[in-house]
């Protein structure tokens, strides 16, 4: 089976439904070997992904066998959260995966909770997300043996998440789940071993939940015949910005960018530049591109990442600066105000931009730039300060000239454009 | 040791250590209400600050303890065990001798939570220091009900010297510190001068006006016994010799 | 063993930077920027005073994983 894999049910009509679901992928082996009486060894579903070499796909690429084993060797019976929280502006993925093939994603969750003899289930989703929880309730509820006391299922449950850049970070899913504000906390403890009700928890991407519910069916071996030896499979990657097709594709890891390109229609114009990984990641100049593969290898020696799987594309026509600067002022209202660093260094990270796209800049605001974003890197209790740093870094090296530019001489003619990079209002989501 | 041959040496014990953690559990909140001000330098560091804080408040607990021991020990005033650790029990002047049980008891709490502030985690340990804004005006309170000596005027300058330290330190926390907590602010101003309004009210006709041993409710028995005059002069200066005959 | 921050309780109070300057520094907001190499044996005592006097508890002396 060649590509699509984790989309292959798009293209059936109906794609939600358990039936056209399974006449896609046929029903879990799990579920054939149950019926049958012969039950698998409880580890066998963790050697397959060891096996496989899967990933996490929310962006920190944790081996997901590793989280596995060390939930599973945690004290108390497991939860399994499925993190479908989708905070990074640019990412579709996880919608396309929740909204359209909601049944591998159950798939790969309840094998996971099986693998762990895991007590419940969560799928916890962007509170804004009715489309999902539609999709996903009705999925769990057309299950065979869905929620029901004492099945062979671990019980499920659908949580929306108040929307939030830092809100979808796994302390702050896990949090809320508990009551509490979804804020991240301090680690350790790690989720995996104390999460949900101070159980061993798996927090793990929908992506990479979904993946399993192929692993499931068709194995580690199958799965390593697409990517590369160190990335082995195919990922969703949210195109978006310049291109002619925007949308959510998934590829083979590995392949060119240009090849991804090509899929969304092909550039419109001369690229600036990419932004690989999301307001999280970082920017590569739009001439060095075309030699670089979707991984997070080749991205990361080029200044960029794969991350959640988010490509942006800016056209030349729009101003780096002032999408920078509106970047850098959204992700310094979305730290979460808990860690002075952040709270500080974001601030006048912000400011410092702001000041510089004006052309009111002080003599050394890009040395300011460069000491601030060192400093707040590593200082949070989540990763936010981190990667609003390697955004901004990123952005100051690539748009050197037009930042140099705009010190000197203030707005440019682009900078009244519609911005290119996308920038949810929170207005319509403040319930 | 009997009631002829005067005060005994307990009851001086008692007294001076009682002004004495009054003066140290001065010094301790008056940094601890500063502190939100961060009060530090190259010359007075802030772990100096903090450590002038954390031993004011240990060493308070010691003068306290001799107060307590002796004003047990004393065998005139008929103050027993239960008496200083359970309030409002006892026989001599119940309610003043009752709010420093009181006032002892919340600084055992505040001070046993602090010592095992990093068992209790921040959160629990906080609530309970803020008992000590509690404690502090309860133990002035008690000073003045039951202090010996209120009238003196070294003793009016220094009850007078902490309330108004304290006070000070209080609106000044208000005016810099609870940015975002306009309530707390609030209600700090309004705690802190009721507390000196009420003060002024009742001191005058109170502690420093006359009668105050009779009505404090020290036990007929010892304002009746002329051979103890001497002893209740100077456990309530107002009750002079003369004036507790004609009471 | 190492000395370690937690960033949320951490509210810049400073006194772990003026009892522990080999391995806390301060930040211009006065947060603190630790170096993360290990505390020799006799800082330990310092560093354990350290994090005794933190008015948050923020600051911890650890076990080197």
């Amino acid at each position: 089976m060649s590509l699509p894999r984790l989309l292959a049910g798009l293209g059936v009509p109906g794609a939600t439904t358990l039936a056209s679901h399974e006449a896609v992928h046929g029903d879990l082996p799990l579920d054939r070997a149950r019926r049958s009486g012969r039950l698998p060894a409880a580890g066998s579903l963790v050697d397959e992904i060891r096996l496989s070499g899967l990933r996490g796909r929310g962006g920190a690429g944790f081996p997901l066998a590793t989280k596995l084993t060390s939930v599973a060797a945690g004290r108390g019976r497991p939860i399994v959260v499925v993190n479908g929280c989708e905070g990074e502006p640019a990412s579709e993925k996880d919608r396309v995966l929740l909204e359209r093939v909601p049944h591998l994603v159950i798939d790969g969750a309840t094998a996971c909770a099986r693998a762990l003899d895991a007590e419940r289930i969560f799928y916890a989703i962007d509170a804004d997300n009715a489309a999902a929880r539609w999709a996903l309730e009705s999925a769990i509820a057309e299950r065979p043996d869905a929620g029901r006391r004492g099945s062979s299922s671990s019980a499920s449950g659908v949580v929306g998440i108040p929307a939030g850049y830092v809100s979808g970070q796994e302390t702050a899913v896990v949090n809320f789940i508990n009551g509490g504000r979804p804020l991240p906390s301090t680690t350790p403890p790690m989720v995996f071993e104390r999460g949900v009700s101070r159980r061993p928890t798996l927090v793990t991407n929908a992506e990479t939940v979904a993946q399993v519910g192929l692993i499931a069916r068709y194995g580690a071996e199958w799965f390593r015949e697409i990517g590369t030896d160190q990335e082995p499979g195919s990922a969703l990657v949210s195109v978006s910005g310049g291109v002619l097709d925007p949308g959510v594709l998934e590829v083979e890891l590995g392949a060119s960018v240009d090849s991804l390109l090509a899929g969304a229609g092909g550039t419109a114009g001369r690229p600036r530049a990419f932004l690989f990984g999301g307001y999280g990641g970082g920017w590569v100049d739009g001439s060095q591109a075309s030699g670089l593969a979707i991984s997070e290898r080749s991205l990361r020696q080029a200044g960029g990442m794969l991350g959640p799987g988010v490509v942006v594309v800016l056209p030349e026509s729009a101003c780096p600066v002032t999408e920078t600067v509106l970047v850098a002022g959204w992700l310094e209202r979305e730290s979460a105000g808990q860690c002075g660093p952040c709270v500080h260094g974001l601030a006048a990270i912000a400011g410092a931009l702001r000041s510089i796209a004006d052309g009111r800049a002080e003599p050394d605001a890009m040395g300011h730039l460069a000491r601030w974003s060192r400093l707040v890197t590593g200082r949070g209790a989540c990763g936010h300060p981190d990667g609003a740093a390697r955004f901004v870094t990123s952005a100051l090296r690539v748009f050197a000239a037009e930042f140099a530019d705009h010190a000197a001489f203030g707005r440019c003619p682009a900078c009244a454009r519609i911005p290119v990079l996308p920038l949810p209002s929170r207005l319509a989501v403040a319930a | 040791m009997s009631a002829t041959v005067g005060p005994s040496a307990y009851w001086y014990v008692t007294r001076s250590t009682g002004v004495v953690a009054l003066v140290l559990l001065t010094v301790t909140v008056v940094i601890g209400v500063l502190d939100v001000a961060r009060v530090g330098g190259p010359t007075w560091p802030r772990f100096v600050v903090d450590g002038i804080h954390r031993t004011g408040s240990l060493l308070a607990v010691v003068f306290l303890t001799v107060h307590i021991v002796t004003s047990v020990l004393d065998s005139f005033a008929p103050i027993s065990v239960i008496d200083v650790f359970v309030p409002f029990t006892g026989s001599y002047r119940p309610i003043w001798l009752g709010l420093g049980a009181l006032a002892s008891d919340l600084l055992v709490a505040i001070v046993l939570t602090s010592l095992l502030r990093r068992r209790l985690g921040h959160g629990a340990w906080r609530a309970t220091h803020w008992l000590a804004y509690a404690s502090w005006p309860i133990a002035v309170i008690h000073g003045y009900g039951t202090g010996s000596d209120v009238t003196q005027a070294w003793l009016e300058w220094t009850n007078a010297g902490c309330v108004l330290v304290v006070l000070a330190a209080v609106l000044a926390r208000a005016a810099i510190g609870w940015p975002q907590a306009r309530r707390v602010r609030l209600g700090a101003i309004a705690a802190a001068v009721a507390f000196a309004a009420a003060l002024a009210l009742w001191l005058p006709g109170g502690p420093l006006g006359s009668h105050w041993a009779r009505r404090a409710g020290t036990p007929a028995s010892l304002l009746g016994r002329p051979t103890a005059s001497a002893q209740i002069g100077s456990m309530a200066q107002t009750a002079s010799a003369g004036r507790t005959a004609s009471a | 063993m190492e000395v370690r921050v937690d960033p949320i309780a951490c509210k810049a109070h400073g006194l772990c930077a003026e009892l522990l300057p080999e391995r806390v520094s301060l930040d211009e907001w006065g947060y603190p920027i630790i170096d993360g190499r290990p505390v020799p044996r006799e800082l330990e005592a310092l560093a354990r005073r350290a994090a005794d006097v933190c008015p948050t508890l923020a600051l911890a002396l650890v076990r080197r994983a």
